[in-house]
């Protein structure tokens, strides 16, 4: 079996304006998004109380919030969580409230709104001075990977090809949390996580076509550099596709099965796949030529190890 | 030419073969046990005596054990089912606490791996699973160092009084402000005298002069960044140390007391689902007290008799004779600013070096200059509830705020009641800043959605790599399941906690492992359908495949690494497991399924066709 019988190599280079006008737009909506709409960030940044309850059978919510509204529970969230059984509820820090045994006073107001016992599965409550640190330390944890891929690639290529991946990926990271914007996905700390190991991972592509990259500057010098991007993308288009293809399942796994805990984690990791092929392939490459990447800069780090070895 | 070397080929089946013996423990699931530990700092626990003890319960009771087993701290003995194990747990209660009101040790419910005896021996144990998989409490503290500097401050307000008068140097008033004390004075000569006096008397303050005006001279006194640095250190120790002693009365087998960072701490509870219980012993304030012993003749015959007399108390001293203590209270734990064990200067016994602030010395020094050759008590008083640490009688007046506590005590006792001093009470109070519960059943669903999301998974993988890649694909699968039994095999031997985010980055992981295989499998094809011969195909697709895997494993590394730096709790199970992963990869990836692809095709001198799929040529 094979799926990509491929005769000669594609013009992608051709179409490069094209694919960067596509991603530069993606990119504008997704920033639109996100300064209008925002991140529906998770308990553990905001800090407050979540509280996840079950119920033997399906519990309508809305006696829920009218219990938790007159016991004086300010701008509470009651969803449900996976199932109709599975209900979550969010209550905000309050400034002076005493947080301390604010589950079990909740909990008694659950068990006077229904007449079915609810049974607690998770509380979790964050301090307001935990949310702030947690964010900056992502925030590092963003810049130290940035850099270091930098700076790694510089070292391994060419600073040229590091600037065009990781301006590529961060586009990756960018349209993922567009995508929780728009839709209001909540964003957790295991949604970060996914993000960082997403730009971790789609770095991994744009450094397969690169090393063919050079191997083909290195091999045949009568080729041009958009014909050499086109020919490095072309022979491992297969591969990208195939190793996609494996990490999405699976992700896909852990998308039907992983439960609601997961879920999001997932759905953060399929959007950076999807997007990861296409931007590590038609975005960094592009960018590499319009950084001007050429023959000489690769050619020229060979001949000084011959010379240091003879 | 596809050979590897015998050494490299036995090197990879032995660590396969570790792998393999590391990651058993994790099949055999857990029995029912019951932990006995200690559950006072003076009381240690004997592991031999007390498995002696422990073995003798469960014989009386006849209760039949699989196995007891001892460590320095604690002794467990294991049951076939949970009906022997809480009948167990009684017997062993009865026989080891007999007063139920004052408890010796901890008898705890717990579950021990069932792996046979030989796999414990080596430690090989099973993975350390999360709260988020075991279900129970995790606390975070954040201790409350201004609030500490602010007490420790106020204690050096009146040292510096103290100090003052003792060298005639007169002030106009000494105040604390913010971080710093003032002490105001009417003259420049006065500040001097003030100046050499408090620095003869202690190194752990930074006097600068400040003069606010005509006749309003002042010295600002702070904390060198030194004595700032032992106050953080010693309230974080002092706390964690508070902390373990309460906790061993909740009854956890395994509590975790950890500090975060240079002001948290960490509590995880397993198993424990009353959080409000929880909090409340954590939360609570324990007082050490000083009063006198009521030596009145016939008075204790007469409490023993069960007509205590008035403004008195009755309790038993360690060693378990009675004593007669006033209720007035002379002395509290608040004037103690630390306890050391050491010796006694002339006689060279063990002793307790105490550390009075300057009001609390003066008030000892009346003291014992008024009871000479009568006794004191040092009580430490907890949930209501008095326990005598110390009776020693006074021999000498005793000055200056050290008080040393002498006489019938060995030197681990000396230690033990140094700590229990500093341990009593808090040094500085604390804040639950995060809290975190999980039910059991979330714990047990999510272990279960973590196993089937890596199955199915690693099914779906495994299915198409036979396919697409034949042969070479089977020995990818091998490959992969290599890697997952490495992982397991690291994350069992390290002990690292493994969490529903960990689980999510092994199956991560492994997705993204495949894509070394890929990488090799696509290159040899090209090599074949370059015109290569099949062996010199398999040699340079794995020479060439290799740089790239190097790289992008690098890159990857590099997100690891950041997650685990800057992330915390979720973030950095998922980046421990993320980053393992990786490194095992990059061995089963490469060198695995190379020994395998040699084994198969390596002794053969010509081959026809690998089996890898169909190769499809532009000119067919």
């Amino acid at each position: 079996m094979e799926f990509f019988r491929i005769k000669k190599d594609y013009p992608f280079m051709r179409h490069a304006l094209v694919f960067n006008v596509i991603s530069l737009l993606t990119f504008l909506l997704a920033v639109f998004f996100l300064a209008t709409r925002g991140l529906h960030l998770s308990v553990e940044f905001t800090g407050g109380t979540v509280l996840e309850v079950t119920y033997a059978e399906a519990q309508p919510l809305e006696p829920l919030r009218e219990a938790l509204a007159a016991d004086g529970y300010t701008d509470t969230l009651v969803q449900n969580f996976g199932s109709a059984r599975d209900i979550m509820i969010r209550l905000p820090n309050k400034e002076g409230a005493d947080s301390n045994g604010l589950a079990e006073r909740v909990m008694g107001t659950l068990q006077k709104a229904s007449t079915q016992p609810p049974e607690l599965r998770r509380v979790e409550f964050v301090g307001p001075q935990v949310g702030k640190e947690l964010a900056s330390d992502g925030a590092m944890a963003l810049l130290l990977v940035i850099f270091g891929i930098v700076i790694y690639l510089a070292m391994r290529f060419e600073w040229r090809l590091g600037v065009a991946t990781i301006i590529a990926n961060l586009h990756d990271v960018v349209i993922i949390l567009g995508f929780f914007a728009f839709f209001q996905w909540e964003f957790s700390l295991a949604v970060l996580a996914a993000t960082l190991a997403v730009l971790g991972y789609s770095v991994n592509e744009s450094v397969v076509v690169f090393d063919r990259v050079r191997e083909t500057f290195r091999k045949k010098r009568n080729m041009s550099t958009p014909e050499v991007l086109n020919h490095a993308i072309t022979s491992t288009i297969s591969r990208t596709v195939i190793t996609h293809g494996s990490t999405q399942m699976m992700v896909l796994s852990m998308l039907l099965f992983g439960g609601e805990t997961l879920h999001y984690f997932a759905m953060a990791l399929t959007i950076g796949i999807c997007f990861g092929i296409y931007s590590s392939v038609l975005v960094a490459s592009p960018l590499a030529m319009w950084l001007g990447i050429s023959r000489e800069q690769f050619v020229k780090v060979k001949k000084e190890k011959e010379e240091a070895v003879v | 030419m596809n050979r590897y070397p015998l050494w490299k080929n036995l090197l990879i089946g032995l660590i396969l073969l570790w792998g393999l013996i590391y990651t058993l423990p994790n099949f055999y699931g857990e029995v029912p046990a019951v932990q006995v530990s200690s559950a006072k700092a003076t009381v240690k626990l004997d592991p031999a005596a007390a498995t002696d003890r422990v073995a003798n319960a469960l014989r009386e009771a006849g209760i039949d054990n699989q196995g007891i087993f001892s460590d320095a701290t604690s002794v467990r003995a294991r049951f076939a089912g949970t009906d022997e194990q809480i009948r167990a747990k009684d017997a062993i209660e009865r026989a080891l606490n007999p007063d139920p009101q004052d408890p010796g040790y901890v008898v705890a419910l717990n579950l021990l791996p069932a792996s046979p005896s030989w796999l414990t021996a080596i430690h090989a144990l099973p993975m350390y699973l999360g709260l988020d998989l075991r279900g129970g409490v995790h606390f975070l503290l954040q201790v409350d160092m201004p609030g500490a500097l602010a007490k420790r401050l106020d204690s050096l307000s009146g040292d510096l009084r103290t100090v003052l008068r003792d060298k005639n140097v007169r002030h106009a008033g000494i105040n604390r402000e913010g971080e710093s004390v003032h002490i105001r004075f009417r003259s420049e000569a006065e500040r001097d005298a003030a100046r050499s006096a408090i620095q003869a008397s202690t190194a752990d303050l930074q006097l600068t002069n400040r003069d606010d005006g005509a006749g309003d001279f002042r010295l600002v006194a702070t904390l060198t960044p030194q004595a700032l640095q032992t106050m953080r250190d010693f309230a974080i120790k002092q706390n964690i140390g508070t902390l373990h002693n309460r906790i061993n009365e909740l009854g956890v087998a395994e509590p975790v007391i950890q500090q975060q960072g240079a002001e948290r701490i960490v509590v995880q509870l397993p198993g424990v689902q009353d959080v409000a219980k929880a909090k409340d012993i954590l939360g609570r304030t324990a007082t050490l007290e000083v009063r006198m012993v009521d030596d009145t003749p016939g008075a204790l015959e007469q409490a023993m008799a069960g007509n205590v007399p008035f403004g008195t108390e009755l309790y038993t001293e360690r060693g378990g004779l009675p004593l007669l203590v006033k209720k007035q209270v002379v002395l509290t734990g608040d004037r103690l600013t630390d306890a050391q064990p050491g010796f006694d200067g002339q006689t060279h016994e063990p002793a307790v070096h105490l550390t009075l602030d300057a009001a609390g010395a003066r008030i000892f020094r009346d003291l014992t200059r008024e009871n000479v050759g009568k006794r004191m008590a040092i009580l430490l008083i907890e949930k209501g509830k008095g326990e005598v640490v110390t009776a020693p009688v006074i021999r000498t007046e005793i000055g200056g705020g050290r008080v040393q506590i002498s006489g019938r005590m060995s030197t681990t006792e000396a230690t033990d009641v140094a700590l229990l001093l500093r341990a009593g009470s808090l040094a500085a109070p604390m804040e639950i800043i995060e809290e975190r519960t999980v039910g059991p059943s979330l714990g047990a669903d999510n272990i279960s959605k973590g196993f089937h999301s890596t199955l199915w998974g690693f099914i779906a993988i495994a299915v198409f790599m036979c396919i697409y890649y034949a042969l070479f694909g089977v020995v990818s699968t091998i490959a992969l399941a290599a890697n997952l039994l490495l992982l397991v095999a690291l994350l069992s031997l390290l002990q690292a906690t493994l969490t529903l985010p960990g689980i999510a980055a092994m199956a991560l992981t492994l997705g993204m492992a495949i894509d070394a295989n890929v990488l090799i499998n696509e290159r040899i094809r090209e090599e074949l359908r370059n015109g290569s011969s099949p062996q010199a195909a398999i040699a340079a697709g794995y020479d060439r495949a290799f740089g790239t895997i190097l790289d992008s494993n690098v890159t990857s590394l590099i997100a690891g690494i950041a997650l685990l730096v800057f992330g915390s709790g979720p973030v950095r199970g998922f980046a421990v497991v993320h980053c393992l992963g990786l490194l095992t990869s990059m061995f089963s990836a490469i060198l695995v399924s190379r020994m395998l692809i040699n084994v198969i095709y390596g002794r053969r001198r010509k081959i026809d066709k690998l089996s890898i799929g169909q190769v499809w040529k532009p000119g067919n």
